[in-house]
C-alpha cells in the first residue's frame, strides 16, 4: 500500500481497491473466510435461532479517550447480539472512507477491531469498503452486523419485565459520553474519564448461566440510561423505580455533568449492561456480573413495580421523588 | 468535591431544614425563584412536594432564553439571511421559535448557522473564515456577559473586522421590580439567583426590599441550598423583616466579582429590553457602547425583520410571569410538549415547563 491517503480510486473497484483490501483490511482482519476473497462468506452456523443485529457508528471525533470508532463498532454489535441471549459469532463490515483519510488512522481503527473482536471471540468475516469525496463522509463511518445463535431455552423479551423484579447495572454510567464530550471540538475540559466501550457477551453470558429466568438485557448506549429503562417499562407495560443512591457514577463523571448541565442518566454508555432479573435470581446474577470483566462494579439499582406503563421514577439522594424522563433531542451544554 | 457535594444533599439535614420551615411558615407565602437553574434544580430534586402546605414556589422569567421575545429572534433569523454572514449561537437558542421561523429551521433551509459552546469560538471561527461575517447571538443574564465583553474586547484588540455580536443580554434586578408591580402575581419573597449574583452581588436588589418590603435570599442550586433559602425567606415573612440576605455563602462575596462588574460596565451600557411575556422593562438591557459600536451586529447590517407577532395558542407568556404553573397552560402536554414544542418554555433545557414536563407527573 504505497498512498499515506485513502484515494478515490481505492473504492472504485480496480487494482487499487485490491491494493488497500489485501494490503490494509485483509492483513490486519486476517480471517480464513475473508482470505477467500468471496463476494460472500459461507459459514458453518450450528442448528437453532439465530440473533441477527446491525449499526453504523459515525462517532465524532473518532479517536477519543478509551477508545475508537472502530472499538465501538465491534463491542456495539457483540453487545447487541448478546442482548437476545445468543453467542456472538460473526461481523460484517462495511466502511464508508472519506477522501483524504490518513491510512495510518484507518489502520488504528482496524487494529482496536481485530483486538476487540478477538476478546469477544468473534470473527470478522465479510466486508465492504466505499471511499466518497472529500467533504463528505466525515472521516470514516463503519456498519457492522452481527449474528450469533440464540441459546438453548433463553427467552429473553424486554416485554418479560414484571413487577417485583430487580434493576441491575453492571458499573458507572456516563464513561462513554463524557469522554467523548471532553475531546469535542471547542469544550476540551480537562479529565481522566475513559470512554467504556467493551465487549460485554461474555459477562451476559455469565448471568444466564447464574440467573437463567433473566427477563432481559438491554445496553443503555444513546439516550442513557433513561431510553433504556423508559422503553423497557413500556414495552413491558409497567413502571420502575431507581434509587438514586444506588447508581454507580464516577466522580468526574459527576462533575462533568454537572458542568455541562447534563442529566448522567441521559448521557451514552458504550460498555454496560442492564438487566431485569426475577428477585430470587438478583444476588446470583449480581454475584455473577461482579465476577465477569467489565462487571466489578454492578449494582442493584432499582425495581420493577406496578404503575403507569413505561413510567420510570428517580428516588433522589435527598430523599423526593421525580420522573426520569427520554432524552428528546440533542443533550446541550448550560448558557449559565 | 465528593464530601462537599455529599453534604449539600444530606437527606438528615434536608429534613431538618423542611421541618424549620414549616415552623416559620405561619401563613401561606408565595415564593418566586428567577433563576432556570433554580426551576431545574428544584423540579430534579423533587423539592416542591417536601415543602409544607404555606409555601407555594412560582418559577419566575428566570431562563434567559424563554424571555428573549419574538422580536430578537426574528432579527437573528435576517441576519442569518444575508448572505455570508454565520450566525454563531448556544445550542438552546437553535429551536425557539420566533415569529415565524427558529433558527434549527433556518439552518435546515440551508442558512448557515452553527452552535458554539463560548463565544471566544465564534471569534476563533472570524479569524479562520475571514470572507464571512461571523454574527455572535448574545443570550444570557449577568452570569454570562462578562465573558461576551471580555470576547468583544478580544475581537477589538486584535482587530477582527468579521465578527460582530447581537446583544440579547438582559439584566435580573430590573425585572424583579416588574413582577412585584404586576397585579396579577402576587409575590411575598425572592429565591434570588446564585450565579448571576457571583457576579453582581447582593446590593442591586436591596431596593426590592427597601422600596416594595418584599424580602430575597441569595440561594445556592444543591438541594439543601435551595431549603436553606427557602427557610431563610420564611422566617424574614414571619419576623416582618424585608431585607437582602445571602445563603449563598460560598458562591457570593458581598461586593460580587469586581472585575467582571468592570468588564460589563466598560463594554455595555443600560438600555430598554423587550421581556416575553412581560412587555419592555426599562433598563434591563444591555446595549454595546459606542466605544465598541464596530461590534455591533443591529449597527453593521441593515436588514428589515418582518412585524413580530405572537405564537397562536401559546400562554409562556404568563408562565413566565408566574401568573399561571406550566400546567395551568391550555396546551401543556396536549400540543406542546418537548418533542413538539410550541414555546421556549418547552424548548429551553432551563424552561419552567421543560422542567415540569421531565420531572413530574403532569401532562402525562
Amino acid at each position: 500500500m504505497r498512498s499515506d491517503r485513502i484515494l478515490l480510486s481505492h473504492g472504485s473497484g480496480g487494482t487499487m481497491m485490491r491494493e488497500l483490501i489485501e494490503d490494509v483490511f485483509i492483513a490486519r482482519f486476517n480471517d480464513e473466510a475473508l482470505l477467500r476473497m468471496d463476494d460472500a462468506a459461507s459459514l458453518e452456523v450450528p442448528a437453532g435461532r439465530i440473533a441477527l443485529t446491525t449499526d453504523t457508528y459515525v462517532v465524532t471525533p473518532r479517536f477519543f479517550p478509551g477508545g475508537d470508532i472502530g472499538k465501538l463498532a465491534v463491542a456495539g454489535t457483540v453487545n447487541d447480539v448478546a442482548t437476545a441471549g445468543a453467542v456472538p459469532m460473526f461481523l460484517t463490515v462495511g466502511f464508508v472512507l472519506e477522501e483524504g483519510l490518513m491510512v495510518e488512522e484507518l489502520i488504528r481503527i482496524l487494529d482496536s477491531m481485530v483486538s476487540v473482536a478477538a476478546e469477544a471471540g468473534v470473527r470478522i468475516v465479510t466486508g465492504d469498503t466505499k471511499v466518497v469525496e472529500r467533504g463528505h463522509g466525515d472521516g470514516i463511518y463503519i456498519n457492522t452486523a452481527g449474528v450469533g445463535v440464540v441459546r438453548e431455552g433463553v427467552d429473553l423479551s424486554s416485554s418479560h419485565c414484571k413487577p417485583g423484579d430487580v434493576v441491575l447495572l453492571s458499573g458507572t454510567l456516563g464513561d462513554h459520553g463524557i469522554a467523548v464530550m471532553s475531546v469535542r471540538e471547542g469544550l476540551s475540559f480537562g479529565t481522566d474519564i475513559l470512554s467504556d466501550a467493551a465487549p460485554l457477551n461474555h459477562l451476559v453470558g455469565a448471568v444466564l448461566d447464574a440467573a437463567p429466568d433473566v427477563r432481559c438485557f438491554r445496553d443503555p448506549t444513546r439516550g442513557g440510561l433513561a431510553s433504556c429503562l423508559n422503553e423497557l417499562a413500556g414495552a413491558s407495560g409497567v413502571s420502575m423505580t431507581v434509587d438514586e443512591n444506588a447508581v454507580p457514577v464516577r466522580e468526574q463523571v459527576r462533575g462533568a455533568c454537572e458542568m455541562l448541565g447534563y442529566d448522567v442518566y441521559q448521557v451514552a454508555n458504550e460498555g454496560k449492561m442492564v438487566a431485569i432479573v426475577p428477585p430470587e435470581q438478583a444476588d446470583a446474577a449480581l454475584a455473577a456480573m461482579r465476577a465477569s470483566r467489565y462487571g466489578e462494579e454492578a449494582a442493584i439499582i432499582g425495581q420493577v413495580t406496578e404503575g403507569p406503563a413505561g413510567r420510570v421514577y428517580v428516588q433522589t439522594t435527598f430523599g423526593a421523588r421525580r420522573i426520569m424522563d427520554m432524552l428528546v433531542g440533542e443533550q446541550l451544554p448550560r448558557i449559565c | 468535591m465528593a464530601d462537599v457535594q455529599a453534604a449539600w444533599r444530606d437527606p438528615e439535614l434536608a429534613k431538618h431544614l423542611v421541618e424549620l420551615i414549616g415552623k416559620a411558615a405561619d401563613r401561606p407565602m408565595k415564593l418566586m425563584e428567577v433563576c432556570g437553574t433554580h426551576t431545574v434544580a428544584i423540579a430534579r430534586f423533587g423539592l416542591r412536594a417536601v415543602m409544607p402546605e404555606n409555601i407555594t414556589l412560582l418559577s419566575g422569567p428566570g431562563c434567559p432564553v424563554c424571555v428573549t421575545a419574538n422580536r430578537d429572534i426574528d432579527l437573528a433569523i435576517e441576519f442569518s439571511r444575508v448572505p455570508g454572514v454565520v450566525i454563531t449561537t448556544f445550542g438552546d437558542m437553535m429551536k425557539v421559535p420566533g415569529s415565524y421561523s427558529s433558527l434549527a429551521r433556518e439552518k435546515s433551509e440551508g442558512r448557515d448557522v452553527r452552535i458554539v459552546y463560548s463565544p471566544l469560538d465564534a471569534i476563533k471561527m472570524a479569524q479562520n473564515e475571514p470572507d464571512k461575517q461571523v454574527v455572535f447571538l448574545g443570550v444570557g443574564f449577568e452570569t454570562t456577559v462578562p465573558i461576551i465583553a471580555a470576547t468583544i474586547k478580544q475581537a477589538a484588540a486584535l482587530g477582527i473586522e468579521n465578527f460582530s455580536v447581537q446583544c440579547v443580554h438582559k439584566t435580573v434586578p430590573g425585572a424583579l421590580e416588574a413582577l412585584v408591580n404586576d397585579p396579577d402575581v402576587h409575590i411575598d419573597g425572592f429565591i434570588l439567583p446564585g450565579h448571576v449574583s457571583t457576579i453582581i452581588g447582593p446590593e442591586p436588589y436591596r431596593f426590592i426590599a427597601e422600596r416594595y418590603h418584599v424580602p430575597g435570599v441569595v440561594t445556592g442550586f444543591e438541594p439543601v441550598d435551595v431549603l436553606q433559602g427557602v427557610w431563610m425567606l420564611a422566617k424574614q415573612l414571619q419576623e416582618g423583616r424585608a431585607e437582602v440576605e445571602i445563603a449563598y455563602q460560598r458562591g457570593v462575596n458581598a461586593d460580587g466579582n469586581p472585575t467582571a462588574k468592570a468588564l460589563i460596565e466598560e463594554v455595555f451600557e443600560p438600555i430598554d429590553a423587550e421581556w416575553r411575556g412581560i412587555g419592555v422593562i426599562p433598563g434591563t438591557g444591555l446595549g454595546i457602547r459606542e466605544a465598541f459600536s464596530t461590534w455591533d451586529a443591529a449597527k453593521r447590517f441593515d436588514v428589515t425583520p418582518p412585524e413580530p407577532r405572537a405564537i397562536p395558542g401559546c400562554q409562556c407568556g404568563e408562565v413566565l410571569r408566574g401568573a399561571i404553573l406550566p400546567f395551568q397552560c391550555r396546551i401543556f402536554g396536549k400540543g406542546c410538549t418537548p418533542e413538539h414544542p410550541i414555546g421556549p418554555c418547552m424548548v429551553s433545557s432551563e424552561g419552567s415547563c421543560a422542567a415540569y414536563y421531565r420531572y413530574t407527573d403532569y401532562g402525562r
